[in-house]
C-alpha cells in the first residue's frame, strides 16, 4: 500500500520521509531507499500525480546553459574574457561571441570590456567539469553602463520575475526603472535615484514574501502606496517577453 | 572597482540619499546587549542593521611593565572571523584586524577610561589584565563603530572574578566592577566623492575614498583618531568630519546603560 | 564521594535551541545550543577552491574549521589561532559530516564550514556538528540526511548523557564519549572516547543516547522548517479572499 507522508507546499528536510511504497517516484530532490521516498535537501514539497519532487529554497546559482546571467569581468585572457558568474565557476567569453565585431587577434580587449565592467551573458555552454561558455551575441546581451547591482537568492528569480514578466514589469512601470534580472541572482537597476530605491525595496520584498499567496495583488497596492502612482490592473497589459 | 558604479552612487548621495533609503548621516537600527557570554566576565552584543558582534573580556593575573610598577593594562584582540564575511581568511591577523585591534585600543587607552592604578594588585608583582577580545559574526559594514561600542559596554559591565592572590576563580565573580572612569564611543565617518555618511553598507564601503575614526568622551573631547583610505584629507573636510562624528557618538553613547 | 546527577535525569539532555539563518551573509547558518554550550556555523560554497593543487576534479571537498572564541573557556583565555585540538576537532567534524554529504555536482570547487563557540560548557564539539549539520541544509546542498551529535558517558557506575563541564571533571571514573548519528540510519560518524570504561556499558550508554539523538533531530527539524515556513496566519490575514492555491 502506497501512502504519501507529505503534502505540496510543506517544507522538507533533508533525510525526511516524503512517501512510503512503489506507486510513487522520486525526483529532483528526493532519492529512494527500499520502498521509501526521502528528501536528499531542503525544499517545498511539489507533488504531481506519481511525481515526487522538491523545489529548492536556498543555495547558490548553478550555471545552467541557457540562462541569462549578470557578471562582472575579473581578467582579460589570450583570447577572452573570465566573467564572474555569482556561482562557483566563473565563466568564459570568447573573442567571437563578444560583438559582431571582427576582433583581430592580438587587439586590446580592455576596449571592448575592461575589467570591473558589468554584461548581461547568455550562458552556451557548461561541461561535466563546470567549465562555462557565455555569449553577448544576442537581443538584450550587452554591457551594463551605470546603475547598481544588488544579490538576491537565485531560487527566487523566478518570482520576482513572475509570470510571464509580470512582476518585474510591474516593478519597472511603478518606478520608472530598467531592470534586468539574471537568472544568476544578480540584478541590475537603473533609474531615478528615488525610484531605484523603492525598486529595490520591492524586490527584497517579493524575495522575503516569495511564497506568500496573492503576491502579486499585494505588490501592486505596495508599489501603489509608496510611488502614489496608480498602476493599471494586471491583465493582458504584460505580454510575453 | 567599478567607477561606474560609484559615480551612480554618487547621483543617489547627490539627492542625500543613501542606497537603502536612509539619510547620509543616519545609522541603521542599533541595539546593545551586555551579559552575554556565560564564561566571560563582561560581555556585550552589538548589533547596528545586520551588522553583529560579539565582545567579551577575559581577566588575567600577571606581573607590570618595570616602568609602570603599579598599573594593570588592557589587550585588545580582533579576530576577523571567515564565519561572518565570505572575504575573510582564516591564519594569522590580518592588516585590518591588526588596525582596528589597536584603533579600539587607543580609544579605551587614551580616554583613561580604565585606572590602570586600580588594576594594581601588590605594586610591582601583581596587576590585572584585562583582555577584550572582539569577534564579528555577521559583518555587514561598519565593524570599526561596532567593535568600539561593544568593547565599551562589555566594560562597564564586566566584573573582577575571584582571586585568592594564587589562582583566579573563574566560576565566581564578585560584585565588583571593572574601574571604568570614562565612556569613549567612536564613530567613523567615510568619505565618497564629496559626500560624507556614517554607518555604511558593505558596498559603500567598498566604494569609499577614504574613512576618519574619532573617539569621543562624554564632554566632547576627543580621544582617538584614525584615517583611513588613500584619499589625502583638507582641513575644512576633517573639521566636516569630526563635527559629523561628535555629533552622532551622543546617539550611540544613548544606547549604552547607565548614561 | 557518590555521583548523583541534580537537576536532570541521567538520560537527559541540557536545554537545546537550534536557529537557522542567523548570519545573512553566509550561504547556509545556523546556531545551536545545548545548556551553556553554544555553537554558530557559518556555510559558505561551494565556492572555488584556492590553491589549486587542492582541487579535487572529481567533486566538491568539505573543509571544516573549528574555533573557541578566546573568552568561551570556563577558564584562562583561550589563545586565537590554530592549535593542535581545534585541528582535531575539525578533521573529525569533517569526517563526521562527509557521509551525508553528496558534492560530485560540484568539482574543483570547497564548502567552506565555519564553526565558532562563543562559549563553552563541554560538548563543543557536538554542538559544533548540530550546527554545521544545519547550516548546511540551509546552504541548499545535497545531503541524505542530517548529523545529530551529542556526549555520553559515565561517572562511576553512572551512566549519563550529554555530560557538563563539572561531570567531565568529577573527580572518579569518568567516560565521555563524543557521538554523531545519522539519525534515519542510526549509523555513527563519529566516535571518540576519554577515559575509562566496561565493554558492555559502552553499549549501554551509547543505547542510552538514541533518546537524546532523536530530540536533537526535532531541534534541528523544526529550526530549518521554521525558517521557510509560510506562516499560515499572516498568510489568511493579507489574502484577499482567503488562501488561494497560486
Amino acid at each position: 500500500m502506497s501512502e504519501l507522508l507529505v503534502k505540496s507546499k510543506e517544507i522538507a528536510v533533508p533525510g525526511e520521509e516524503l512517501a512510503i511504497g512503489m506507486d510513487f517516484l522520486p525526483s529532483y530532490g528526493t532519492y529512494r531507499d527500499g520502498d521509501k521516498i526521502i528528501a536528499n535537501k531542503l525544499g517545498l514539497v511539489h507533488i504531481e500525480g506519481k511525481v515526487v519532487k522538491l523545489i529548492s529554497l536556498s543555495g547558490r546559482y548553478v550555471p545552467k546553459r541557457g540562462d541569462t546571467i549578470i557578471g562582472d569581468v575579473t581578467d582579460l585572457l589570450m583570447s577572452g574574457w573570465r566573467i564572474e558568474t555569482n556561482s562557483a565557476y566563473s565563466a568564459v567569453l570568447g573573442m567571437k561571441d563578444a560583438t559582431s565585431e571582427y576582433i583581430a587577434r592580438g587587439a586590446d580587449l580592455s576596449q571592448y570590456f575592461a575589467i570591473g565592467d558589468w554584461v548581461v551573458a547568455k550562458i552556451t555552454n557548461v561541461t561535466s567539469q563546470k567549465l562555462i561558455d557565455i555569449t553577448m551575441r544576442g537581443p538584450g546581451l550587452r554591457k551594463l553602463n551605470g546603475g547598481r547591482i544588488i544579490y538576491i537568492n537565485t531560487n527566487k528569480v523566478p518570482r520576482i520575475i513572475g509570470k510571464a514578466g509580470s512582476m518585474v514589469s510591474m516593478i519597472k512601470d511603478a518606478t520608472g526603472c530598467k531592470i534586468i534580472i539574471g537568472q544568476n541572482g544578480v540584478v541590475w537597476v537603473q533609474g531615478e535615484p528615488e525610484m531605484e530605491i523603492h525598486a529595490v525595496e520591492t524586490i527584497k520584498k517579493i524575495e522575503r514574501d516569495s511564497h506568500v499567496s496573492g503576491l502579486t495583488d499585494k505588490i501592486k497596492i505596495y508599489l501603489e502606496t509608496i510611488t502614489g502612482k496608480k498602476l493599471e490592473a494586471q491583465t493582458q497589459k504584460y505580454p510575453q517577453k | 572597482m567599478n567607477d561606474d558604479l560609484r559615480s551612480h552612487m554618487l547621483k543617489t548621495l547627490e539627492k542625500g540619499l543613501r542606497y537603502d533609503g536612509r539619510k547620509l548621516d543616519e545609522f541603521r537600527p542599533v541595539s546593545v546587549e551586555t551579559g552575554v557570554i556565560k564564561t566571560a566576565e563582561g560581555s556585550a552584543r552589538i548589533k547596528i542593521g545586520e551588522t553583529e558582534v560579539l565582545v567579551g573580556i577575559k581577566t588575567e593575573v600577571g606581573t607590570p611593565y618595570p616602568d609602570s610598577p603599579d598599573e594593570g593594562t588592557i589587550m585588545v584582540g580582533v579576530e576577523l572571523l571567515p564565519l561572518s564575511n565570505p572575504a575573510f581568511e582564516m591564519g594569522p591577523p590580518s592588516i585590518n584586524s591588526i588596525e582596528l585591534a589597536r584603533v579600539v585600543d587607543r580609544g579605551l587607552r587614551e580616554s583613561h577610561a580604565i585606572d590602570f592604578k586600580k588594576l594594581c594588585i601588590k605594586k610591582g608583582e601583581q596587576i590585572w589584565i584585562l583582555c577584550i577580545d572582539i569577534c564579528p559574526i555577521n559583518d555587514a559594514g561598519n565593524l570599526f563603530d561596532a567593535a568600539a561600542l561593544g568593547a565599551i559596554a562589555a566594560l562597564q559591565t564586566a566584573k573582577f572574578p575571584e582571586f585568592d592572590g594564587v589562582t583566579i576563580n573563574y566560576k565566581k565573580l564578585t560584585d565588583v566592577s571593572l574601574p571604568v572612569s570614562k565612556v569613549p564611543v567612536e564613530v567613523t565617518v567615510w568619505k565618497i566623492g564629496n559626500y560624507l555618511i556614517v554607518d555604511p553598507s558593505p558596498e559603500e564601503q567598498e566604494l569609499a575614498d577614504g574613512r576618519l575614526t574619532v573617539a569621543t568622551m562624554e564632554d566632547g573631547k576627543l580621544c582617538a583618531m584614525q584615517k583611513g583610505g588613500v584619499i589625502p584629507l583638507t582641513i575644512e573636510g576633517i573639521e566636516n568630519m569630526v563635527e559629523i562624528a561628535v555629533e552622532k557618538t551622543k546617539e550611540l553613547r544613548s544606547y549604552l546603560g547607565g548614561n | 564521594m557518590v555521583f548523583k546527577r541534580e537537576g536532570r535525569k541521567n538520560d537527559e539532555p541540557r536545554k537545546i535551541i537550534a536557529k537557522v539563518g542567523i548570519i545573512p551573509r553566509a550561504d547556509g547558518s545556523a546556531y545551536f545550543k545545548i545548556g551553556n554550550t553554544e555553537a554558530y556555523a557559518a556555510v559558505y560554497g561551494p565556492r572555488t577552491l584556492f590553491p589549486r593543487f587542492k582541487q579535487d576534479p572529481t567533486k566538491g571537498i568539505l573543509r571544516c574549521n573549528y574555533n573557541m572564541m578566546p573568552f568561551s573557556g570556563m577558564g584562562n583565555r583561550v589563545r586565537p589561532g590554530a592549535n593542535r585540538r581545534a585541528k582535531e576537532i575539525s578533521m573529525v567534524t569533517e569526517k563526521a559530516l562527509l557521509p551525508v554529504l553528496d558534492l560530485v555536482d560540484y568539482p574543483n570547487s570547497v564548502v567552506d564550514v565555519f564553526i565558532e563557540l562563543p562559549q563553552t560548557d563541554a560538548g563543543s564539539r557536538c554542538a559544533g556538528i548540530c550546527a554545521a549539520s544545519m547550516a548546511l541544509a540551509d546552504a541548499g546542498l545535497v545531503m541524505k540526511d542530517l548529523v545529530c551529535s551529542v556526549g555520553v558517558g559515565h561517572i562511576d557506575n553512572t551512566l549519563l548523557v550529554d555530560l557538563d563541564y563539572d561531570e567531565e571533571a568529577f573527580d572518579g571514573v569518568v567516560a565521555d564519549i563524543p557521538l554523531a548519528v545519522i539519525p534515519r540510519t542510526g549509523e555513527y560518524t563519529l566516535l571518540q572516547m576519554d577515559g575509562i570504561i566496561g565493554k558492555e556499558d559502552l553499549f549501554k550508554v551509547m543505547e542510552l543516547g538514541k533518546k537524546t539523538i532523536g530530540m536533537i533531530y526535532e531541534a534541528q527539524k523544526n529550526a530549518l522548517k521554521e525558517k521557510y515556513m509560510i506562516e499560515p496566519v499572516i498568510a489568511k490575514k493579507t489574502a484577499q479572499g482567503g488562501i488561494k492555491n497560486e
